[in-house]
C-alpha cells in the first residue's frame, strides 16, 4: 500500500535561507500527524512544500504514490484531493459561506450548481454552521470563518487534509468549535497533517507527533513519547516554555 | 524670570486658551468680510452679466443636449470600455511572469502617460498618412473613441495593477490548493476582488475621461460630432457672447458632481 505522503530528503531555502536542511517522513492513510516546533523551525514551509505551494529548493513529494515533484505531474489535479485550512482563513470574501464552499466543485470538479449546493451544505452543517450559508466572511467570527474553510476543503472529497495552525489567528474561547471539528475529522479515519500549537489536541488526537527545530524533524513518534518523554533536550526544552509560558 | 510660571492662576496680562481661541477665530471672520467687501466693491457687475445672459443661454437648446452632451457621453463612454478592457489586459501583463508582456506593457503605459492628450488626439489626425487604406470603424466615433481609449488604457492598467496587487496572496493560494489553475484562480477569485477594490479611482477615471473628451475638437469634426465645449465655444462665437460657454461648463458639473457622489458612496460600502 501507498503511503498517504512520503517526502525524501527535502530541501527547500528563500534565498541564502535554508528553511528545509533535508526532511524525510510519511504519513500512512488515516493517520493523524501533528508538526509541533519553534516558529522558524520551518514546519509551515514542509506543510506548504506537501502541496507544492511552496516549490521545493531538491527533494521529492509523494502523495498516494504519486510524485508530486515530478516535473510532468499534474499539480492541479493532485491538489483536488489534498485540502488546506490556512492560518488566515482565506475565505473568498466576495462570496457567501455557501458560495466559497460551492465555487471549486462546481469550477474544478464541474459539479452542477444543485450537486455542488447539497454537498457545501452537507458539509457546512458537519461543521456546525448549516445556519449560517447566506453570511458573508466579514459577518462571521474567526471560528466560522475557519469553520468554513474547513468544509470548503472538504466539498472536495479530500483523500488528506492538511492544517498549517488552524487556530493560531482565533480568539481562545474560538479555538474548541475548531478543534472539536478536526476530532471528528480524525475519528471518521481522515489522513491529517497538522501544524499547531495546541499541545492538548496533539496528545490526544495525534497517532504521531513530529518535533522539527532547524529545518529538521529532531524528533518523530507517538505523542506519548514525543510530548510525555521527549529524548532530545531541544524537544524537550521547548515543551517546557510552551507549558510553563510563564518561567523563563 | 525669577518667578514660577504656573497654570493654575494665569497673570492679568496673558489671555486665557479659550479667549486665545476666540480672539484667533474673530480676525479670521473679519479677514474673510474684508475680502468679500473688496471683491464686492472692484467687480464690474455689469460686464459680469454678459457671461450670464438667459436669451442666449436659450440658443443654445436643444442643441446642447440632443448633440453635444449625447456626443460627449458616446466619446467617453465608449472610450471608458476600451480602456477598461485594455487596462485589466495590461495590468495583467504588467504583473506576468513573461518577460515581453511585462516590457510590452510598460512602454505603453510609459508613453501614454507620459504624452498631453492633446498631442495624442492631433497625431491622430495623421493616422491615414501612417495607415493608408486604414480606416478607424466608426468614422468620426470611432476615432474619437479610440484616442481616447488610447490614453484611458494608460491609466486604467496602472489602477488594475495596483487592484490586483491589494488582493492578498492568500487568497491566489486557496485557490490554488482548490485545484483551480492559475487562470482560473485569477478570473474566479482575484479579479472579481480587485475590480471592487479600483471602483472609487475608476470613477474618478472616468471624470477625467470625461473632461479629455473635450479634445475631440482637435479631430475637426463635422458639426453633427461637436460635443460640448466645442459647442459651447461655436455658439458662443456665433453670438459674441460667453454665456453658452458658461452653460456648456455647467453641464458638465451636471454629469461629474453626482458621479463624484457614487464614487464616495461605493467606496463607503466596501
Amino acid at each position: 500500500m501507498n503511503h498517504a505522503i512520503e517526502v525524501r530528503d527535502l530541501h527547500k531555502s528563500f534565498g541564502s535561507n535554508k528553511v528545509l536542511q533535508g526532511i524525510d517522513f510519511t504519513v500512512e492513510p488515516g493517520q493523524v500527524v501533528c508538526v509541533i516546533g519553534p516558529s522558524g523551525s520551518g514546519k509551515s514551509t514542509l506543510l506548504r512544500c506537501v502541496n507544492l505551494l511552496e516549490m521545493p529548493t531538491q527533494g521529492k513529494v509523494f502523495i498516494n504514490g504519486v510524485e508530486l515533484t515530478h516535473l510532468d505531474a499534474d499539480i492541479d489535479a493532485a491538489r483536488r484531493h489534498i485540502g488546506m485550512v490556512f492560518q488566515q482563513f482565506n475565505l473568498f470574501p466576495h462570496m457567501t459561506a455557501l458560495k466559497n464552499v460551492m465555487i471549486a466543485q462546481q469550477r474544478v470538479l464541474k459539479r452542477g450548481a444543485q450537486e455542488a449546493e447539497i454537498v457545501a451544505r452537507e458539509n457546512l452543517n458537519k461543521v456546525g454552521i448549516g445556519d449560517k450559508c447566506d453570511s458573508y466572511p466579514a459577518q462571521l467570527s474567526g471560528g466560522q470563518q475557519q469553520r468554513v474553510a474547513i468544509a470548503r476543503a472538504l466539498a472536495m472529497n479530500p483523500t488528506l487534509m492538511l492544517f498549517d495552525e488552524p487556530t493560531s489567528a482565533l480568539d481562545p474561547e474560538l479555538v474548541g468549535d475548531v478543534l472539536t471539528v478536526m476530532r471528528k475529522l480524525a475519528e471518521e479515519g481522515m489522513t491529517m497533517l497538522v501544524v499547531t500549537h495546541e499541545m492538548g489536541f496533539a496528545r490526544e488526537v495525534a497517532d504521531r507527533v513530529v518535533f522539527m527545530d532547524g529545518g529538521v524533524i529532531v524528533e518523530d513518534g507517538p505523542p506519548a513519547q514525543v510530548i510525555g518523554d521527549p529524548q532530545h533536550e531541544r524537544t524537550r526544552t521547548f515543551l517546557h516554555r510552551v507549558l510553563h509560558p510563564e518561567e523563563r | 524670570m525669577t518667578s514660577p510660571t504656573t497654570t493654575a492662576e494665569p497673570g492679568p496680562a496673558r489671555l486665557s486658551p479659550r479667549k486665545k481661541r476666540q480672539l484667533i477665530r474673530g480676525v479670521q471672520y473679519v479677514v474673510l468680510g474684508a475680502a468679500a467687501l473688496f471683491l464686492a466693491f472692484y467687480t464690474d457687475w455689469k460686464s459680469l452679466a454678459l457671461f450670464v445672459q438667459p436669451e442666449v443661454a436659450e440658443k443654445t437648446l436643444p442643441d446642447l443636449f440632443t448633440i453635444a452632451l449625447k456626443n460627449t457621453i458616446i466619446y467617453s463612454v465608449g472610450g471608458f470600455i476600451l480602456s477598461f478592457v485594455f487596462g485589466l489586459l495590461l495590468a495583467l501583463m504588467k504583473l506576468s511572469e513573461v518577460r515581453p508582456y511585462r516590457w510590452i506593457a510598460n512602454i505603453y503605459i510609459e508613453i501614454f502617460r507620459g504624452l498631453p492628450a492633446l498631442l495624442v488626439f492631433v497625431l491622430l489626425n495623421f493616422l491615414p498618412l501612417a495607415l493608408p487604406g486604414f480606416e478607424v470603424p466608426g468614422g468620426t466615433y470611432g476615432l474619437a473613441i479610440l484616442g481616447l481609449g488610447l490614453i484611458g488604457t494608460a491609466y486604467q492598467a496602472e489602477i488594475f495593477r495596483a487592484g490586483l496587487q491589494a488582493v492578498p496572496k492568500g487568497q491566489t493560494e486557496a485557490a490554488r490548493s482548490l485545484g483551480m489553475s492559475p487562470m482560473r484562480a485569477q478570473f474566479t477569485v482575484v479579479i472579481p476582488q480587485a475590480i471592487r477594490i479600483v471602483i472609487p479611482p475608476t470613477t474618478n477615471q472616468f471624470v477625467a475621461l470625461l473632461k479629455d473628451s473635450s479634445l475631440v475638437l482637435f479631430l475637426g469634426v463635422s458639426s453633427g460630432f461637436v460635443e460640448l465645449a466645442k459647442f459651447g465655444n461655436d455658439v458662443a462665437s456665433e453670438n459674441a457672447n460667453p454665456t453658452p460657454i458658461m452653460v456648456a461648463g455647467l453641464t458638465y458639473l451636471l454629469v461629474t458632481i453626482p458621479l463624484g457622489y457614487l464614487a464616495r458612496r461605493l467606496e463607503k460600502r466596501r
